[in-house]
């Protein structure tokens, strides 16, 4: 409590008999001495279903595959140590860590395009605009076309380096004394462009084969990813997903602009970097593992909020969940119809934005 | 006396170009003090000063004994307050929530929203007169209900001292006395207001410390009963006038002579 | 939707267009201006029909226009390959820079650009869907279906974003298209990434081109742009007067809802037929409107005039330089606009007035 000792109270302003603020929704109240939190009850019943959700098709997408497995035998296999050996090792060996890097990848996607819509108040920021995914399909393809280096380890560096060192540039030919959200936008579309057209010309300049195999690393994939690449992955997730966890409070009060941020005690300028920092570092992981899986990160916190009804895309939980549920439930298909996953992401992503508007715009305007 | 809260000897510049030049303005403790003056006379940029938002190339801007820059922005936040001129309110927002969004600075991690919120949410409400419209959206409000919720929130931070840039701009007369009376009473129950006007009546009529300025420099500063006069508002205006006393608040009224004088 | 600036940065319109001491330029520098440009456009033409992999020195090219003699191999070269790669390269040039003129306008976005109503998206789907699942291989085969899809999707994204009272808003606009895109960009992936021939068309046809089209191309391209580009000069008053904002644009006359269908349909017909003719060609219609704005000023008659000559003449630069630059072969012109462009955009935008609209 921070009213000053000083402060003689005044009849005009005391009011002993307040009632509660309406909230204008259900909220949970959670008091002790050491925590306090308000959270309304539709982001927790969202968050439940979404969960819901990701066991339900995370169940279902280790049924699909070349060796038939069915429902009870997943389960099983999951839950008794005991249960068929052969069934237990293609569960575990190539099933689970595929959904639960599902579940990694559409978190991570989903937090990093909740950053930038915050950061840029646009709720079609992205972190496309610093240009990460077209460096880093630029770097997979010179890592996979040019010098042939193939394997899962060169070409995780190939994207990596490609998008850092693209996303350093876009952030240094923006910035002039200050970063401006418009200069930066425009400065992503003119690298963006540049690189992909060095790209595209690459590609049509190697075999067919070559091309279509950087064709398809360029759509995304979450095939043949074990234990292995999991592991590293999930504790890069975890350390950049705790270390953002401030900026689920700073970055609302930014999106009110930068004087009132300053008043209420958020520094912009700072708040901002770190910001994009993180969001770079969880684009720059998910596609140094799996590729680009284009849409998630525009698409999650929209269709989030739009479930949630909540005001910022910093919702954390619900967006992360809602990240974790679309690239969970596009998996499956994407296995269902032998596609990579990113080609589900982007369709069934954009027919699921494109009701979700057409549901609003009939209610609301 | 030093003052809670005082500037000494700054310099404020856009792009090296000085708006203010080593100014010095104590800012009474417990006072309602209005600064006045013409256009780009650096009244605002002073307030930007006050409220960390410009960086002063000379001096330093002292808070509680402290300088205002080595405070960390929380613990600034919770004793200075400021209304900007255009903050930005978030697509689909409640009312409810924005003045939420005023309790930042006494929130932590572990604590992100608490009974004390709730009651500092709904005390601010109440005394901006919003309370009925704690659920509509922001958006959805008009000119004059929007800025006393951006009060709302102001006051929701429960600051001792509370910066106002230009609060009634825009607003219409019956909001904008209404918005003077407000501070009015939050001044009366213990918080040092300093705020930007535009218009010179209502600085005179609700004011205890009146400070003019002109082409960055401070004219004059004190009890406007004393020091409004027809010479001072000529100098720091350049608008010829005659000074009556209001017979409504018994505080200095001025009356600007036309260009055709009978 | 407005996008924040924080430091400073001029958007707004006294900027551009103005000279230092702050008065518009007037009419008779800006038609001096005109005229100019149409000679540079001029020149960009003959330089287009002289260089080459085979230089042609421009007597041989007028002979060749004015005093065919077929049996002369360039006089061969001038007509069958240079000049329906020119014509397409104005017809082109013109419909894109116009087209994202009209939609930085419409969409009070001068970030837009003419792909965002799903035009690119819907004809690459349309194409892939012939080639890849109909089995159509020729360009003559499946040139049809990118029209056809472009204003299909056109029309999908225009229905999904005037659902509602308050219409074809911008912003409604812009995000359905966003959505539509990417449901589109999806299908047309997944048909690509099936087999080796689709790819090997696609791969060609994505990254636009001007070459190796015949004059039967032009005979559907040419009209289509034309009309285009008469609807949308038309609109070119109301959208100074909708650049103000809707209310204030009502208020002085201009009539809204005609003018968004009107600008809907000029910009879908000159996005479509682009895309349709050569490809998706990047950033032609981004940043022609923008490096015009900046010497024209907002006036949109002379913003969309201006572009309608240097959009073609851009065009036609790049595609020489394509054709020049590398030792053997050529480099395709969708790829010179982006590596030309983006560099000269972002040198525009590191200056520190920026142009608004």
């Amino acid at each position: 409590m921070s009213i000053d000792q000083r402060r003689a109270p005044s009849p005009d302003l005391r009011t002993p008999d307040l009632a509660p603020v309406d909230h204008g929704r259900r909220l949970l109240r959670l008091e002790t001495s050491r925590v306090a939190a308000l959270i309304p009850v539709r982001a927790v019943v969202v968050s439940a279903v979404l969960v819901a959700v990701i066991i339900a098709a995370g169940l279902a997408s280790m049924t699909i595959g070349a060796y038939e497995v069915d429902f009870p035998s997943v389960i099983r296999a999951i839950v008794d140590p005991a249960s068929d050996p052969d069934i237990r090792q293609v569960v575990f060996e190539w099933r689970l860590p595929r959904v639960l890097f599902a579940v990694l990848c559409g978190a991570a996607l989903a937090l990093a395009g909740g950053i930038f819509q915050s950061l840029t108040r646009n709720p079609l920021g992205s972190p496309d605009i610093i240009g990460f995914g077209v460096g880093a399909q630029f770097g997979v393809t010179l890592m996979m076309v040019v010098l042939e280096l193939n394997t899962y380890m060169f070409k995780a560096v190939g994207a990596l380096v490609g998008g850092l060192i693209t996303a350093l540039l876009v952030y240094v030919l923006a910035h002039r004394n200050t970063l401006s959200s418009f200069r930066l936008i425009i400065v992503g579309i003119g690298v963006s462009a540049g690189l992909g057209s060095l790209t595209s010309w690459i590609l049509i300049s190697v075999s067919v084969e070559k091309a279509m195999m950087a064709a398809t690393w360029g759509a995304g994939s979450l095939a043949s990813l074990g234990f292995d690449q999991l592991v590293p992955a999930a504790i890069v997730f975890a350390v950049v997903a705790l270390a953002s966890l401030p900026l689920n409070r700073t970055l609302p009060v930014l999106e009110m602009g930068d004087d009132a941020a300053t008043a209420l005690g958020v520094s912009p300028g700072r708040t901002r970097l770190s910001a994009m920092v993180f969001g770079v570092a969880l684009v720059a992981l998910v596609t140094a593992a799996a590729g680009p899986i284009s849409f998630i990160a525009l698409a999650a916190p929209q269709i989030s909020q739009r479930l949630t009804r909540s005001n910022t895309p910093m919702d954390t939980v619900p967006v992360m969940l809602t990240g974790a549920a679309l690239v969970v439930v596009s998996d499956t298909l994407a296995q269902l119809v032998a596609v990579p996953v990113g080609v589900v992401t982007v369709s069934v992503g954009g027919i699921y934005l494109a009701w979700l508007l057409a549901a609003q715009y009939a209610r609301r305007s | 006396m030093t003052t809670l809260l005082q500037a000494r000897d700054i310099t404020l510049s856009y792009s090296d170009t000085p708006i203010v030049s080593r100014l010095t303005l104590e800012v009474p403790d417990d006072s309602f003090t209005i600064i006045i003056g013409p256009n780009a006379c650096g009244k605002s940029t002073l307030l930007r000063g006050f409220a960390r938002l410009l960086r002063p190339s000379t001096g330093t801007v002292l808070l509680d004994g402290a300088e205002l820059r080595s405070l960390k922005p929380k613990d600034a936040a919770k004793k200075l307050g400021l209304l900007p001129q255009s903050s930005i309110a978030p697509d689909g927002i409640t009312v409810a929530d924005l003045v939420g969004r005023g309790r930042f600075p006494h929130q932590s991690a572990m604590r992100t929203w608490s009974s004390t919120d709730e009651r500092a949410v709904a005390e601010a409400m109440a005394a901006t007169g919003v309370t009925d419209l704690s659920r509509r959206l922001v958006d959805e409000l008009s000119g004059g209900q929007r800025q006393r919720v951006w009060v709302a929130m102001a006051l929701a931070q429960q600051t001792r001292h509370l910066l106002l840039d230009e609060p009634t701009t825009f607003l219409d007369i019956a909001h904008q006395i209404d918005l003077m009376e407000l501070f009015a009473d939050l001044h009366r129950s213990g918080t040092t207001l300093v705020a930007v006007l535009h218009d010179l009546n209502h600085a005179a009529r609700y004011a205890t410390h009146l400070v003019a300025m002109r082409d960055g420099e401070i004219v004059a500063q004190g009890d406007p009963r004393e020091i409004i006069t027809a010479e001072l508002v000529e100098a720091v205006y350049d608008l010829p006038c005659t000074v009556i006393t209001d017979p409504v608040s018994g505080t200095p009224l001025v009356l600007p002579l036309g260009r055709r004088t009978r | 939707m407005s996008l924040a600036t924080e430091d400073g940065t001029d958007v707004s319109n006294t900027g551009a267009g103005s000279r230092a001491d702050g008065s518009p330029r007037r009419t008779g520098t800006l038609a001096a201006g005109l005229i100019v440009s149409v000679i540079v456009l001029g020149a960009a033409a003959i330089a287009s029909l002289a260089i080459g992999n085979r230089a042609i020195d421009p007597a041989t090219v007028l002979h060749a226009l004015f005093a065919y003699d077929d049996d002369d191999p360039l006089h061969l070269m001038v007509r069958e390959l240079r000049v329906p790669r020119t014509l397409l390269g104005i017809v082109v040039g013109a419909a894109l820079a116009v087209c994202g003129g009209l939609i930085q306008a419409f969409t009070r976005n001068p970030l837009a650009d003419p792909g965002i109503l799903g035009v690119n998206a819907g004809a690459s789907f349309a194409v892939t869907f012939a080639v890849g699942i109909l089995g159509l291989t020729t360009p003559g085969a499946y040139v049809p279906f990118a029209l056809l899809g472009a204003f299909v999707l056109t029309m999908l994204v225009y229905a999904l974003g005037s659902f509602g009272r308050s219409g074809a808003t911008p912003m409604k606009l812009t995000l359905a298209g966003v959505a539509l895109g990417a449901a589109f960009t999806g299908f047309t992936t997944a048909i690509v990434l099936r087999d080796l021939g689709t790819l090997q068309v696609m791969r060609f046809w994505g990254v636009g081109s001007i070459g190796g089209r015949t004059l039967d191309q032009l005979a559907w391209a040419a009209p289509l742009v034309a009309t285009g580009l008469v609807i949308g000069l038309l609109c070119a008053r109301s959208l100074n007067a909708l650049a103000l904002g809707d209310d204030l644009a009502q208020s002085l006359g201009a009539r809204v809802r005609v003018t968004r269908v009107l600008v809907i349909i000029a910009v879908t017909i000159l996005a479509g037929t682009s895309v349709a003719a050569a490809g998706p060609i990047a950033f032609v219609g981004l940043m022609i409107p923008h490096v015009v704005r900046w010497f024209t000023g907002p006036d949109q008659r002379w913003v969309l005039t201006y572009s309608m000559i240097i959009g073609p003449a851009f065009l036609l630069l790049a595609d020489i330089l394509g054709r020049i630059v590398l030792p053997s072969g050529e480099l395709r012109v969708g790829i010179v606009t982006a590596l030309l462009g983006a560099p000269i955009l972002i040198i525009l935008v590191r200056r520190k007035r920026v142009s608004g609209l």
